[in-house]
């Protein structure tokens, strides 16, 4: 006769070892690396978990536990709400060869009820969960991962060509607060590559656009707009409160100015440049990496900055580098990846070719070589009279 | 002979050419060796002393010559030097 199943959980839990929550607690608490894995379901995993547990619902146990956990002599500690799937749990684990894999008797409901610490994650909405169902399966975003974008807040210099792309993609990967400073209107020639705007918006004011085609991918975003320009007056007060600065800027002193007030109050710049078929990338980590600076002391007179006027560029140019730029913004939120601190990245368009340069820290940098607080409000955004020059340039 | 990038704002100046083939045994010489072939770039790569304008980035491969030996740092035949402008379109 067939077992019952009361039966069959009994004659597993004799084949395979348990702990008791107590000294599971003293072997969590004593540093010998035990891996606690958690095989409820997720609904149960999100009201409370044991602090550092893996999460694994059982019926994922075979498929994800090589992931989890690819050593097959580590110290396994499995539960789940009473002990009767992690029991199960546990004997799968021993037929794939894990050496010392215990099942916590009693579960998480006798772990809370002795009073050991656990940890209630904050957690997303069904709707969320859907939303970012795809980053959810990513194992370097993850559900703490996605938690963190939509925590961040990201500030994007300008909404034109570089911006665009960026805005679009950081909205629609969750990112809950999204600036952007830009004091233009949508004009014809903009739609070429700017495609965050929309024929019928020509006229309105960029930050408008924006955030219109922002919410309309993802509401949630809280778009935050500063219809200005930047200058030395206003950028402390608004680049302040936010984790990452992306520099879609088309004009040198702006980049500069940028440059000494991100580095006073230490916020990464994810910066790219464009102009014709060629971009530039890079991340400029205060204090971490080299700053804008380091990398160019100088800016090159008016005959060899075309942004003193109206160039050309390849529209399809920024969505290439505005995405690179947004790229590096979620690895810098998630932490995941290396990201281009201290290095330059060139894309030439016509040959396909990427290119990438070392940048170093320069001891004798102006700004970053010295303490944030030793910076002043009248040096920042200073270099020889560039405007004028400009201005002179036509 | 070492390989010269040439960036797109200095190629009005090489008749367009992206790359230049340039002789030479230090940074310098093969700089100087473009100029010869290419005066217009001259000025715009040399402050009046001689020294490379400070707005100039030149790399040795992937390595800023700053940080190097500058103009004196040497130059092999299968070196690449890629001459770098800032730029700030967005």
């Amino acid at each position: 006769m067939s077992p019952s199943g009361a039966e069959y959980i009994r004659k597993i839990k004799s084949e395979i070892a348990e702990v008791d929550p107590t000294a599971a607690h003293e072997l969590a608490g004593n540093g010998n690396g035990v891996a606690f894995v958690d095989v409820r379901e997720t609904d149960e995993f999100d009201r409370g978990h044991v602090p550092g547990a893996t999460h694994i619902p059982r019926g994922y146990l075979e498929s994800r536990i090589d992931g989890a956990v690819p050593d097959r002599n580590q110290h396994v500690v499995l539960y789940c709400a009473s002990g009767q799937r992690s029991a199960l749990a546990a004997k799968t684990l021993q037929e794939l060869g894990y050496e010392h894999v215990e099942s916590m008797t009693g579960g998480f409901t006798l772990w809370k009820d002795r009073g050991y610490e656990f940890d209630v994650p904050r957690t997303l909405s069904p709707e969320q969960r859907e939303r970012y169902s795809r980053h959810m399966l990513v194992p370097e975003i993850g559900p703490e991962g996605q938690q963190k974008l939509l925590d961040a807040k990201v500030l994007l210099l300008g909404a034109g060509g570089l911006g665009s792309p960026t805005a679009l993609y950081l909205a629609a990967a969750g990112v809950g607060t999204i600036g952007i400073v830009d004091d233009d209107e949508v004009d014809l020639s903009n739609l070429q590559r700017q495609v965050i705007h929309t024929t019928d918006r020509i006229g309105t004011p960029k930050v408008d656009s924006a955030q219109e085609s922002m919410n309309a991918i993802n509401p949630d975003v809280n778009v935050v707009k500063y219809q200005t320009r930047l200058d030395g007056s206003n950028i402390m007060e608004i680049i302040e409160g936010y984790d990452v600065i992306v520099d879609g800027a088309d004009n040198f002193p702006t980049r500069y100015l940028l440059n000494d007030a991100s580095v006073r109050l230490k916020i990464p710049v994810v910066s790219a440049s464009i102009l014709g078929f060629d971009g530039q990338l890079s991340v400029f980590a205060p204090y971490e990496g080299p700053c804008y600076r380091c990398l160019y002391p100088m800016p090159p007179p008016a005959e060899l900055a075309p942004s003193c006027g109206a160039n050309g560029v390849l529209g399809v140019l920024p969505g290439t580098m505005g995405l690179l730029q947004a790229t590096e913004v979620v690895k810098l939120i998630v932490s995941a990846g290396e990201p281009l601190i201290g290095r330059l990245l060139l894309y030439e368009a016509l040959g396909a070719t990427f290119t990438e340069l070392k940048v170093r820290r320069d001891p004798e940098c102006p700004i970053c070589s010295r303490e944030p607080d030793e910076i002043s409000d009248e040096e920042m955004g200073v270099f020889p009279d560039y405007e004028a020059f400009c201005a002179a340039a036509g | 002979m070492a390989v010269v990038r040439i960036p797109p704002v200095l190629r009005p100046s090489t008749d367009g050419a992206k790359e230049v083939d340039a002789a030479g045994n230090s940074v310098g010489d093969v700089l100087r060796s473009l100029a010869q072939t290419h005066p217009s770039t001259e000025s715009q790569l040399f402050a009046d002393g001689g020294d490379l304008n400070r707005y100039v980035n030149v790399y040795l491969n992937d390595e800023d010559v700053r940080v190097l030996d500058g103009l004196d740092t040497p130059v092999g035949g299968n070196d690449v030097l890629v001459i770098l402008p800032a730029m700030a379109g967005g």
